[in-house]
């Protein structure tokens, strides 16, 4: 079987060439994604060889690349669109959560809209304003859309795919600042392998303390693991994958063996992924928590300016802080 | 469509021929300063208005000057971004000319409302030349007072400005501040790509239909990115005003003369209380979309050395060379004091200090908030935490 290692970006374009490959009504659409391969290159080289009727630079609007992709997918194609960062998804807001959410249910199941929105999200590059941002919870707090997002070239790679072959609209978040990092890739599974498109993944088998995370978030989460290791504590790390529906199985069963629990992610807190987790831990697994489900998290102010982004973001301290706190109570 | 018979559709209908090059075509220019520096008296735009400018020597040295001053601050602050001291800049080379005389032609009065490019119009407000790099660097997110300057924030999100610019100028209009020739006018920027947006055609059913004192000023540079024109319009863009009832006329964006000569007379237009108007400055991105950017992916070097032959600068140092408004030494001395100022302001970027992390939690409210407070509160208490360690 053919492995090779690559990085996430390169992962997510070799998983999107793919999925233009295996079926012929995919269409790539965004702004760049052409000739440029995208401002983040996950593009790259697909127009040159797939053509521009399939990989379409799309005129500058968001509203409106979200807009024509339903009406590409009533017509029965698969439309995968990029929005080039998260804080431009907002003018396309309205098309996806007034209309890609809601089309099947009120159709009563007769308009399917398969179709991928990508976003680069979250935030550690040292970018300006609005190229940062976690638009995680706008999303999953939509009925009709489904959230997911991949932290490591292997799930890029296979989760692309899945979400494509999906039937369901589905919001693809990208964490950025991992498309430069690099693992090996298995490219010949099968796509509908070990891990389902909404399934949650043990990454680091731990018997101390359980920490859930996504996206940019899993890699500090398992620095921080490797860190408190070396301190004598094992932490268990589960990638979440998808936001909605969350699929907590892995997490309930791994809560109920380590007694504690810390929810990461970059977004703020209030009202944040983290509290929808928390609560749910809470109800399922009262009567093994040896202490509350703390959240770490971005705080609840506009993403800041990026000299001091690393103060913003949850790092390993703040990881291993609230480890240590829910062993203190 | 049947061979040989262009034009005529099956069913007989006559088909206006699509020309792929439709929005570039002709570029049906008010020029005043041609590329090789001749004078044009007067130039007459597609409504029959006159364009002319009448300045005096100093005037034209003035213009002059701030074109090569414009310039040379871009270019130190491309190279501090490539010396790692900002994280990104957003270059106006080849796009001083509009800026200059865009911004020349505004009063004191009058309200600006930039994209992230707008740094010669900014110098034009007077803005201290540092205040962007703030924003590039990473330690603000623009520092200058909007009301002050009458110049607002720069904005990344495309074409979302134009939406502000015109309810300003509505307000500027329920202020009673229209009808005089000391009227307040306002001026929005955008560029080519913009004018795709949503935000971007609301503001001109806004502008148009509550007839607000306003200038739509594209800066047509030809690209959004790697998108060329063709990407975003199948029309030249000066004539969708008319879709939306109101004036438009494209203007040479390389000549300071005419950019200033229809802004000033739109301003006037929009100040008297004849409502908005559209400019297309039709000019040229020289260098790359931002830092990040490669353009030699998308465009041939063929097409920017066309360009370069049309430079903004170069025409009108050889304007004042010919009619002898300005010797050598002039041209020195701005030369001098560019280097000056663009020394300046590299020693004041490289001391700009990294903001103290706890400001992040300033200004989310006017009035505070509990949470907030309570968060300012553990984080301060976290970060003494390391303090002495080696953190
Ligand atoms: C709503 C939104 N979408 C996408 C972007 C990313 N982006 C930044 S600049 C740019 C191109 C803008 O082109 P244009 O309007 O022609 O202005 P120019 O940069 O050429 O001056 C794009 C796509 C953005 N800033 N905002």
């Amino acid at each position: 079987m053919a492995t090779e290692t690559l990085t996430l970006g390169k992962a997510l374009n070799t998983g999107l060439r793919r999925a233009l490959e295996n079926d012929p009504k995919v269409v790539i659409m965004g702004e760049d994604v052409g000739k440029l391969g995208g401002v983040f290159r996950i593009t790259d080289g697909l127009q040159k060889d797939f053509g521009d009727q399939r990989v379409i630079d799309t005129p500058l609007a968001e509203s409106g690349i979200i807009g024509t992709a339903v009406g590409l997918a009533i017509r029965g194609f698969r439309p995968v669109c990029e929005i080039q960062f998260d804080g431009f998804v907002y003018p396309a807001y309205d098309q996806i959560v007034s209309q890609v959410a809601k089309m099947h249910y009120r159709s009563q199941g007769k308009v399917r809209i398969p179709m991928v929105i990508r976003i680069p999200f979250g935030g550690g590059i040292g970018a300006v304003e609005h190229h940062s941002e976690s638009p995680e919870a706008y999303f999953a707090h939509t009925a009709g859309l489904k959230v997911v997002s991949c932290a490591n070239p292997q799930d890029a790679y296979t989760m692309i795919q899945q979400a494509v072959a999906s039937d369901d609209p589905i919001v693809f978040l990208e964490p950025k600042r991992r498309y430069w990092e690099k693992d090996p890739v298995e490219l010949d599974g099968p796509l509908s392998g070990a891990y389902p498109l909404h399934s949650s993944r043990v990454v680091r088998p731990g018997t101390d303390a359980t920490v859930l995370a996504y996206g940019p978030m899993v890699r500090t989460c398992l620095d921080a693991a490797t860190a408190a290791a070396e301190d004598g504590r094992e932490l268990e790390v589960i990638d979440l994958r998808s936001l909605s529906p969350l699929d907590l199985t892995a997490a309930y069963e791994s809560v109920k063996r380590t007694g504690r629990c810390v929810v990461v992610h970059e977004a703020p807190g209030n009202l944040g992924l983290g509290s929808e987790i928390a609560a749910r831990i809470t109800e399922e697994c009262f009567y093994s928590l040896e202490s509350p489900v703390l959240r770490v998290t971005g705080f609840d102010t506009p993403y800041p300016a990026s000299r001091v982004e690393e103060e913003y973001l949850p790092d390993l301290d703040r990881v291993l802080d609230a480890v240590d706190r829910t062993f203190g109570w | 469509m049947a061979k040989g018979d262009p034009g005529v559709s099956s069913r007989g209908r006559r088909a206006a021929p699509r020309s792929k090059k439709g929005a570039t075509g002709d570029p049906q220019l008010v020029q005043l300063l041609t590329p090789e520096g001749e004078r044009i008296e007067s130039a007459t735009g597609p409504d029959g208005t006159e364009y002319r400018v009448d300045f005096t020597d100093e005037e034209y040295r003035g213009l002059y000057r701030d074109l090569v001053l414009v310039r040379k601050l871009d270019a130190e602050a491309t190279a501090l971004q490539r010396q790692g001291e900002l994280g990104l800049w957003a270059s106006l080379l080849g796009q001083e000319a509009a800026q200059v005389g865009s911004g020349r032609a505004l009063r004191t009065q009058d309200m600006a409302f930039p994209t992230y490019r707008e740094h010669g119009v900014l110098y034009c407000r007077g803005i201290d030349p540092i205040m962007p790099l703030g924003l590039f660097r990473g330690v603000d997110q623009g520092g200058w007072d909007p009301n002050e300057f009458k110049f607002n924030m720069y904005t990344i999100v495309i074409g979302a400005q134009t939406l502000h610019a015109t309810g300003y100028a509505m307000g500027v209009h329920m202020d009673g501040k229209t009808g005089t020739e000391d009227g307040e006018a306002v001026i929005a920027y955008f560029g080519d790509g913009a004018t795709s947006q949503g935000d971007v055609n609301e503001a001109f059913v806004w502008a148009s239909v509550f007839n607000a004192p306003l200038v739509f000023f594209c800066q047509n540079n030809q690209y959004a990115i790697s998108e060329p024109l063709e990407r975003q319009t199948r029309v030249p863009l000066y004539q969708r005003a008319g879709g939306f009832g109101f004036p438009g006329v494209r203007v040479d964006g390389n000549d300071v003369l005419a950019s200033y000569a229809v802004t000033r007379h739109a301003l006037d237009n929009a100040r008297l209380g004849q409502g908005p108007s559209l400019i297309e400055a039709y000019t040229y991105r020289m260098g790359a979309h931002t830092t990040s950017d490669d353009p030699t992916r998308y465009r041939i070097a063929s097409e920017v050395e066309a360009w370069q032959a049309k430079d903004p600068i170069a025409r009108m140092k050889a304007f004042l060379e010919k009619q002898q408004i300005a010797d050598a030494d002039f041209f020195a001395a701005v030369d001098e004091q560019a280097r000056t100022e663009s020394v300046h302001l590299r020693e004041r970027v490289l001391a700009m200090p990294n903001p103290e992390p706890v400001t992040m939690f300033d200004h989310v409210y006017p009035n505070g908030s509990p949470e907030l407070d309570e968060q300012r509160a553990q984080f301060t208490k976290y970060m003494e935490s390391f303090e002495g360690s080696a953190h």
